[in-house]
């Protein structure tokens, strides 16, 4: 028994409780991140956003959450009921488990994989069927153009973030997330490749869905896009994953280019500061610039979204990869990581 | 050139940059939102709210059944029913207004002879049923009695101009 206990049992508590520790903080931040939403959109639009659940509208989130929990989850007579319900699930899955390969601070990680970029690049790229079963189950045509939209914007885009990611590997040596990271002792990798950290950067706003690039939602002329049918916690669900892609996203490119836990500069006063204090500011900062964007840019339409993911990301992205290959050759900087 | 130029612009983002640079000036600028619920915007004397009622001094009702204003209302929103009450005056025995019809034109308290019925200043009778909003006699005098200094008032700052 003592030895079933400390084969089994303990480790599987243990991975819960590490799942738990990643999960909850998560959803505490999703939550607050629609707050931070609202409140810097407003702020941009001179209105003041929710001030009145709590000091600062700070219990807002909390209330919304408790609305969502309460309504009726209405389910279309037209739809297919399973997939219709599988659907949030999956979003919000897919949402959770990519954050198991995602370095916090200096070994601080679920799992240390050696294919964790391969990983995380995998399951955003599953995210896609959350979004087009949701479209196909609600049997309706907005939801259905959302979803189809959806899903080519993410191909395209996908595409050259590949190639900005090769080109991040090409400099690393490894898919190691940690090792990737620690590669930027120094230099971030923002400043050598600051053009494909911003193509990198574009190209998760039309990953997530987000302004300017947000054609799947697209309020003004597919009223909510693939989730119109839904409702109540289902909604929820829905929002809680996209927004936990969005903090997702926001962390890969901190990761890729901004150095993930590593402090600006390697001296007194910024390296006193823990790894993940500085992880979390430069989340934030990303995910204000999102938020910064969205307050900013009309939408693009879909023939210019295509255009830019086909013909100038997809292009730049693979003149990077060469040259950034070329340069490594070259000068003999191969990476020592490995 | 301008071809060129153009791709720059567009290349390096200078033109979305500096758009990014207005919205984030514009955070910090003060909100011109009004905190509703606890501060609330001024209301001019010709405001037209809430109806009311009202009394004279003596606790009198102003209404003597001459019914212009039922006759007048273009949404026909008011019914009036009237007798001889035993003192021999004229006095309505019924007055409704239905709240949920009226367009609040003021037609009635132009047409009004004795300023009995007025819109006053209250907009806040938000109700959660509709029968809520059928305003009987009693409902209107006690608007009037609620309020008629705020309805007085307005109606000596408008007077000059009537």
């Amino acid at each position: 028994m003592a030895s079933f206990w400390d084969a089994y049992l303990w480790p599987g508590v243990v991975v819960v409780a590490q799942c738990l520790a990643i999960i909850v903080p998560l959803l505490i931040a999703v939550a607050y991140l629609t707050l931070f939403e609202r409140k810097v959109m407003a702020a941009m639009m001179l209105r003041r956003g929710p001030n009145v659940v709590g000091a600062f509208g700070l219990l807002q989130p909390f209330a919304d959450g408790l609305k969502f929990l309460v309504k009726e989850t209405v389910i279309p007579s037209g739809a297919n009921k399973v997939v219709f319900i599988i659907a949030p699930m999956l979003t919000f899955v897919l949402a959770m488990i990519a954050w198991a390969v995602i370095p916090v601070s200096a070994g601080v990680v679920l799992s240390d994989i050696n294919v964790g970029v391969l990983y995380l690049f995998a399951i955003s790229s599953l995210g896609v069927y959350g979004i087009i079963m949701a479209g196909w189950a609600s049997n309706s045509r907005y939801a259905f153009l959302g979803a189809l939209r959806s899903s080519a914007q993410m191909v395209s885009y996908e595409v050259s973030m590949g190639f900005v990611i090769i080109t991040v590997l090409l400099c690393v040596g490894s898919l190691n997330m940690t090792k990737i990271v620690e590669a930027q002792h120094g230099l971030w990798f923002a400043i050598p490749l600051l053009p494909m950290f911003v193509v990198f950067f574009i190209s998760t706003l039309a990953e997530t869905n987000r302004h300017p690039f947000d054609l799947p939602e697209a309020e003004s002329e597919l009223v909510a896009g693939y989730h119109v049918e839904y409702s109540a916690f289902a909604f929820a669900l829905f929002m809680l994953g996209e927004y936990a892609n969005m903090i997702l996203m926001c962390a890969f490119t901190t990761i890729l280019f901004l150095g993930g836990w590593l402090p600006p500069l390697d001296i007194a006063p910024f390296n006193w500061i823990p790894g993940f204090i500085w992880f979390l500011i430069k989340i934030v900062i990303l995910l204000f610039v999102f938020v910064w964007v969205r307050a900013t840019l009309p939408r693009y339409r879909y023939d210019q979204l295509m255009r830019i993911g086909w013909k100038l990301f997809l292009p730049l992205s693979l003149l990077w990869v060469v040259l950034t290959a070329g340069a490594i050759v070259a000068f003999g900087w191969y990476p020592t990581a490995s | 050139m301008a071809f060129l130029d153009r791709a720059a612009r567009s290349l390096f983002l200078t033109e979305i940059l500096s758009g990014m640079g207005v919205t984030f000036r514009y955070m910090f600028k003060k909100k011109p939102t009004l905190n509703y619920p606890f501060e609330k915007g001024p209301l001019s004397p010709r405001f037209r709210g809430e109806h009311a009622l009202r009394r004279y001094p003596n606790g009198e009702e102003r209404c003597i059944a001459c019914k212009l204003c039922e006759a007048i209302c273009p949404a026909q929103a008011i019914t009036i029913e009237a007798e001889p009450r035993a003192d021999g005056s004229r006095r309505t025995t019924r007055y409704d207004i239905d709240m949920v019809k009226c367009i609040y034109c003021g037609l009635c308290q132009e047409a009004c002879p004795v300023d009995a019925i007025v819109e006053g200043p209250n907009f806040e009778y938000a109700t959660e049923t509709r029968a809520e909003l059928l305003y009987n006699k009693d409902r209107l005098l006690a608007n009037g009695d609620r309020w008629e200094r705020e309805i007085a008032v307005n109606l000596a700052a408008d007077a000059p101009y009537r």
